[in-house]
C-alpha cells in the first residue's frame, strides 16, 4: 500500500514529463517534416522545370526544322535523370513529335492548355507530377515539351524522416525518464517524506516532531511551513488539554478531600448525637421515673401527668433521633448492589408486623418472585417502612387488606407498589409526604416521626429510581416505586 | 461483684438503681474513667496492694470514657491473663456498627444498648443480672478465684 503510494507520484511526473516531451517533439517534427516536405515539392518541381526548359532549348531547332531524330536524341539525355519516367516533344497543334520513354509508362492521351499568360504549368498525380511547358522561339510558342517523373526521391526522404523521428523521440523519451527520475530527487522525495513523517505523526500521535525544513523557497517549504505551524498548534492545544484537565482533576481532588472531610464530620456528629443527645434523655426519664415511684405518693394526679408527659417526650425525641441517625446512615452508608427478592422481604417484614399485632384481622396480598436489583439492607428499610405506615393507617379500620405488587408501568418500566385501604391521605398534600418531619397526621391519631417516608425516597433516589403514592381520605393510599 | 465502669453521674445512679430493683448491687465497684478501671483490675494507682484473687463476676463497661475509652480497656483486659476471660457488658448510647464491631472484636461477651425507656433499661438490667450473674457458668480460673475469696 505504502509502496504504492510513493511509487504512483513519480510514476504520475515521468508520465507527464514523458508526455510533454513527446509531444513537444512529436509537434517539432512534424512541422520540420511538413516545411521538409513542401520545399521538396518546390525543389521537384523547379528541377522538373529546369529539365523542361533546357529540354525545350534543345529542341528547338529540331522542331523548326521537323527534325525527329535530332529531338528524339535530345529526349534521350533524359536517361542521366533516373527519376523521370518519360517525355515527349508536341508540335503547336498537340500533336506528339518525339518522344521518350522509361519503363512501361504509356505517354499521356492528351495534353492540358497551359492558361494563358503562363508558359508552363505542372499537377501531381498519385506518386507521379507531370509537367508541361512551352517551347518558345523568338518570343512565338512553337511547340511543347512535356515530362512526368516519379516521386520515389520524396518517398524515400519521408521514411529517412520517420526513422530519425522514431530514433529522436525514443532518445529523447529515455532522457526525459532520467531526468523525471532525477526530478523525483528534488519534487517527489520531499513530499514521500512529508507523507512519511505525517504518517509517523499520526501513528506514534507525538505531536512534537516536525517536518524537516526545506532548503528551497518553493510551494513544498510554504506547505512543510504551514504543517509545522499546524504541529505547534496542536501541541498547543495538547498543552493547554492537558493543564485543563490537570487542573479539574485536581479540583476534583480538593473537593473530594473536603467533602471526604465534610463527612467525616458529620459522621462525628452522628456519633455524638447518638450517644451524647441519648445520656440527658435517659436521665431525664429515669428520674422521671424514679420520682414517680418513689415519691408518687406525695404527687397528686396532675403531677403524676405532667411527670408522664415528660416521659412520654423524652421517649418521643428518643425515637426522633434513632430515626435521624437512620436517615443520615441511609445517605452516608455504602451500596452493595445484588439481585434480590422483594417479595421474600415484604413475607418476612409483614410475618413481624402480624406478630406485633397478632388480633389484627390484615390480610396481607403479596405477589411472588418480585425480584429486583439493589441493597438488600436498604431495600429492606423501604419495606419496613411501606408495610409499616400500611399496617399503622390502617388501625382503625378494623378488617384490613394489605398488596403488594408490581406492573408495567410507562416506558416499559416495572413499577412496584405497596396498597392498603386504610385512613389514605388528602392528594392535596401528597408533595409534603416525602420531606423529613413532615406529618399529614396528628400524632396523637397515628404516631410517628415523619421521617420514614423520607428515609425511603432517599433510598429509592440512590436506586436511580423514583416514588409517589395516590390515595384519597379514608380510601387508602398506594405508593408506587421503581428501581 | 461487679465493677461498673461509668462516667456519667446520672447512668451511675440509674443504673444502680437498677441493679439495686433486682437485688444485684450487693457489692458494685464504681470507676469512673478508663484508667481508674484499669488502676483496679490490675491494682495499681489508687488501688495498689488489692487482693488481685478478687476479680469482679461482671464487668458493665461505657465506650466514651475520659482519659482512656472503654474499647482501649477492653483491649488491654484482654491481653492480660488475669482479666483476660473476664466477662465483659457493654454498656453503652452508642448503637454505631463500628463500635459493635469493634467491641464483639476486642473480644466484649455481649452488647446492650441502653434504652432511654427506664423500664426497658431496668428490664434490660434484670435480664443481665439474671444470666451473667446466676444463669452464666463462669470459667474455670474466674470461678476459683471468686470461690477463694469473695461472694456475690
Amino acid at each position: 500500500m505504502r509502496r504504492i503510494g510513493q511509487n504512483s507520484i513519480s510514476r504520475k511526473l515521468t508520465s507527464v514529463n514523458m508526455l510533454v516531451s513527446g509531444v513537444a517533439l512529436l509537434l517539432a517534427c512534424s512541422a520540420l517534416f511538413a516545411y521538409d516536405f513542401y520545399t521538396f515539392r518546390v525543389g521537384v518541381v523547379s528541377n522538373l522545370s529546369t529539365d523542361g526548359q533546357i529540354v525545350g532549348s534543345n529542341t528547338v531547332s529540331a522542331i523548326l526544322f521537323t527534325d525527329q531524330r535530332a529531338a528524339e536524341s535530345t529526349l534521350l539525355a533524359l536517361t542521366a535523370s533516373p527519376h523521370i519516367l518519360n517525355a515527349g516533344i508536341y508540335t503547336l497543334d498537340r500533336q506528339l513529335f518525339a518522344s521518350y520513354r522509361r519503363g512501361g509508362k504509356s505517354q499521356a492521351r492528351r495534353l492540358p492548355i497551359i492558361p494563358a499568360g503562363q508558359i508552363e504549368m505542372h499537377w501531381f498525380d498519385g506518386n507521379e507530377i507531370s509537367l508541361v511547358r512551352s517551347i518558345v522561339f523568338q518570343g512565338k510558342p512553337i511547340g511543347f515539351v512535356y515530362l512526368r517523373s516519379d516521386l520515389h526521391a520524396m518517398n524515400d526522404r519521408l521514411k529517412s524522416y520517420a526513422l530519425i523521428v522514431t530514433v529522436v523521440m525514443l532518445v529523447s523519451l529515455i532522457a526525459a525518464l532520467l531526468i523525471s527520475r532525477m526530478s523525483q530527487r528534488v519534487i517527489s522525495a520531499p513530499i514521500v517524506q512529508l507523507a512519511e513523517t505525517a504518517r509517523m505523526i499520526s501513528r506514534q500521535k507525538d505531536y512534537s516532531i516536525r517536518f524537516p525544513a526545506s532548503s528551497n523557497h518553493d510551494e513544498l517549504a510554504t506547505l512543510v511551513e504551514a504543517f509545522n505551524e499546524m504541529l505547534t498548534e496542536i501541541q498547543r492545544r495538547d498543552t493547554a488539554l492537558t493543564e485543563a484537565h490537570d487542573e479539574l482533576e485536581r479540583r476534583v481532588q480538593e473537593r473530594t478531600t473536603q467533602l471526604a472531610a465534610a463527612n467525616k464530620e458529620l459522621e462525628a456528629f452522628s456519633y455524638s448525637v447518638a450517644h451524647d443527645l441519648r445520656t440527658p434523655l435517659r436521665s431525664i426519664d429515669g428520674f422521671s421515673q424514679a420520682v414517680l415511684e418513689d415519691y408518687g405518693e406525695k404527687l397528686d394526679s396532675d403531677g403524676k401527668n405532667y411527670l408522664q408527659r415528660v416521659r412520654g417526650a423524652t421517649q418521643r425525641m428518643s425515637g426522633l433521633i434513632d430515626d435521624l441517625l437512620n436517615l443520615s446512615r441511609v445517605t452516608r452508608s455504602e451500596m452493595h448492589k445484588e439481585s434480590l427478592n422483594l417479595s421474600a422481604i415484604a413475607k418476612s417484614v409483614a410475618a413481624e408486623l402480624q406478630k406485633s399485632g397478632p388480633n389484627r384481622p390484615v390480610e396481607f396480598v403479596i405477589e411472588e418472585n418480585l425480584v429486583a436489583s439493589g441493597d438488600s439492607r436498604l431495600l429492606r428499610v423501604v419495606i419496613e417502612n411501606l408495610l409499616g405506615n400500611a399496617w399503622k393507617y390502617t388501625t382503625r379500620h378494623g378488617r384490613a387488606r394489605i398488596e403488594v405488587g408490581r406492573f408495567q408501568g410507562d416506558n416499559g418500566r416495572e413499577v412496584c407498589f405497596v396498597r392498603d385501604d386504610g385512613a389514605g391521605f388528602d392528594p392535596r398534600y401528597a408533595a409534603r409526604l416525602f420531606g423529613a418531619f413532615q406529618r399529614l397526621h396528628s400524632t396523637d391519631e397515628f404516631p410517628g416521626t415523619g421521617i420514614g417516608l423520607a428515609t425511603v425516597q432517599r433510598i429509592i433516589r440512590r436506586h436511580g429510581g423514583e416514588i409517589w403514592a395516590e390515595a384519597a381520605v379514608e380510601k387508602g393510599a398506594t405508593f408506587f416505586f421503581t428501581l | 461483684m461487679i465493677l461498673l465502669i461509668e462516667d456519667n453521674a446520672d447512668d451511675e445512679v440509674l443504673t444502680m438503681r437498677a441493679l439495686k430493683k433486682h437485688n444485684l448491687a450487693n457489692e458494685v465497684v464504681i470507676a469512673r474513667d478508663g484508667v481508674e478501671a484499669l488502676d483496679y483490675l490490675f491494682g495499681m494507682g489508687d488501688h495498689e496492694g488489692r487482693d488481685l484473687t478478687v476479680m469482679p463476676q461482671l464487668i458493665l463497661l461505657d465506650l466514651k470514657l475520659p482519659k482512656i475509652d472503654g474499647l482501649e480497656v477492653l483491649r488491654r483486659m484482654r491481653t492480660v491473663e488475669s482479666t483476660r476471660l473476664l466477662p465483659v457488658v457493654i454498656l453503652t448510647s452508642s448503637n454505631e456498627e463500628q463500635d459493635r464491631i469493634a467491641g464483639y472484636g476486642f473480644g466484649a461477651n455481649s452488647y446492650v444498648r441502653k434504652p432511654v425507656d427506664f423500664n426497658e433499661f431496668i428490664d434490660a438490667v434484670r435480664q443481665l443480672g439474671l444470666y451473667w450473674l446466676i444463669l452464666n457458668e463462669a470459667p474455670p480460673a474466674v470461678g476459683k478465684r471468686l470461690s477463694d475469696g469473695s461472694s456475690i
